[in-house]
């Protein structure tokens, strides 16, 4: 094994291409896992702990440029205004030892169906910054997922940053779990509302081969809030309406039985999820946002 | 490969390590310093929790390769006094409560029950469980342990 140690972002593309079947290692935590457990033995470890750049995030326009390794737990602190989906969803991730070293980019690199950023990632809308030495391509989050632990990125690319829209409107996650540390998600669920473009967008976490949104529960939902004009008004919504997002997001799943969970307890899971979530956004979006923005 | 690091404050230089080695081996192994304890190595326990430039992270997960130039802080490096001697505020707290039994979680537990006390001088009863809620311990059922972590809030606030 040989362990490359680039001090530069664009050292690191150079080794990637140079080797592309190195493995990029950044906070450790599925990676060590594997190694310690003899599950993988690469040629070549990629330490991207030298890579200042990877650490930082700003603001562009409407975007948050998430750096690929930012841990959890600056995430947590610092961008529950811009990320309150993301913000909740890494609070939820291991335990304060796992959310001090892990980020997004290891996340989108293990691409597990059960990774926690997921769900959000897919509700805000996120575009995953993928660079090679032949540039820099943008694949947003629902392209990036290809499989189980299998993603969109080639053999020489490398992720630098996640884009991810700043909330313009309350967003949730919600993990079933065993307990609360320490938890791989049995299924997990993230809503944001956008009352800009008048849009809902969803995530489903762990209940399919991969990440999905659950995009005829969203479509449906964004009919149902303008028919009734309840952008406007921040009316209650009906529950019949409820009842109905929520069985459209448990017909998004396609789960399977595992040590877990079953498929059944998963569907019906989501569905509690969705109705939960959106009953949580709705009334903050009613109570907090309109509210203040009407008086 | 060699890997230099500064582990509780000295220098420290380890050679023939292999690329895959966690740093908790190499502690262990390799530095002489068995107090990081090795139980599950894939992060579940926190047994094996140091502070790496400052931040408490589970040794058996990050790669010798990425400790180096680092500061490691080990339970080793917790007491106080010339040599070493004097209890810290925490392990002082720890025996006095009894929240030791077998022991083997305690190294972890007093490395993430001191970063918290340094933090955060008044911990919550809930901020101390989320300190602590990455260190398994199987003898205690955890009232001690909290007992000990109030203990030396308590005591750490009074010192002022
Ligand atoms: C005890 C424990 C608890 C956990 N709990 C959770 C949980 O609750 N929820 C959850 O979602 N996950 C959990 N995980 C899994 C893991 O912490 C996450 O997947 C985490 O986001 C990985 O980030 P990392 O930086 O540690 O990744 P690493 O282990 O460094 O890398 C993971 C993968 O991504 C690749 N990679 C890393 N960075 C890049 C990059 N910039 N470009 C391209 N590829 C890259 C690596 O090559 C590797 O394939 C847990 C892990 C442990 C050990
Ligand atoms: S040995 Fe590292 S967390 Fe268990
Ligand atoms: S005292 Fe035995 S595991 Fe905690």
């Amino acid at each position: 094994m040989e362990f490359l140690r680039p001090g530069s972002w664009e050292e690191a593309l150079a080794a990637k291409a140079e080797h592309p079947a190195a493995v990029p290692i950044a906070g450790g935590t599925d990676v060590m896992v594997e190694i310690n457990f003899d599950r993988r033995r690469p040629e070549y470890l990629l330490d991207l702990n030298r890579i200042g750049d990877l650490y930082e995030w700003e603001t562009v326009g409407d975007e948050v440029r998430l750096g690929a390794s930012v841990p959890y737990t600056r995430i947590m602190e610092e961008l529950r205004a811009e990320l309150p989906g993301l913000a909740l969803a890494a609070h939820t991730v291991g335990s304060p030892q796992i959310r001090n070293r892990a980020g997004v980019g290891g996340n989108l690199g293990a691409a597990s169906p059960a990774g926690d950023s997921h769900p959000p990632l897919l509700a805000a809308g996120a575009r995953v910054e993928a660079a090679s030495v032949r540039g820099t391509r943008l694949i947003p989050a629902e392209e990036f997922y290809t499989g189980v632990k299998r993603n969109a990125l080639a053999p020489d690319e490398l992720i630098r940053a996640v884009r991810i829209a700043r909330a313009d409107g309350p967003q949730q996650f919600s993990k079933v779990g065993t307990r609360n540390a320490m938890v791989i998600a049995v299924c997990a669920f993230s809503l944001a509302l956008h009352p800009r473009t008048r849009t809902v967008r969803t995530g489903i976490g762990s209940a399919a081969p991969t990440p999905v949104r659950a995009r005829a529960a969203e479509d449906f939902l964004a009919a149902a809030l303008d028919e009734g004009g309840c952008w406007e008004t921040g009316r209650p919504l009906p529950p019949s309406a409820a009842r109905r997002f929520a069985e459209l997001a448990a017909g998004a799943c396609n789960p399977i039985d595992d040590v877990r969970g079953t498929a059944r307890y998963r569907r019906h899971a989501v569905a509690v999820m969705a109705r939960r979530t959106l009953g949580w956004t709705w009334d903050a979006y009613r109570g907090g946002e309109r509210g203040a923005r009407c008086a | 490969m060699r890997v230099n690091l500064t582990v509780n404050g000295r220098p420290q230089q380890a050679d023939d390590v292999w690329e895959g080695e966690s740093l908790l081996y190499v502690l262990r192994e390799r530095l002489g310093l068995p107090g990081s304890k090795n139980a599950c190595e894939q992060g579940e326990c926190g047994s094996c929790t140091v502070r790496l430039d400052g931040v408490p992270v589970c040794a058996c997960l990050v790669a010798a390769g990425q400790a180096e130039g680092r500061e490691v802080v080990t339970v080793e490096g917790l007491a106080t006094g010339g040599d070493g001697t004097e209890l810290s505020l925490v392990q002082q707290a720890f025996t006095d409560a009894g929240a030791v039994q077998c022991g083997f979680c305690t190294p972890g537990l007093l490395v993430a029950a001191d970063e918290l006390v340094r933090r955060n001088p008044d911990p919550s009863d809930a901020d101390i469980r989320e300190a602590l809620s990455g260190n398994l311990c199987r003898c205690t059922g955890y009232e001690m342990i909290l007992d000990a972590v109030r203990l030396a809030a308590a005591r750490a606030g009074e010192a002022g």
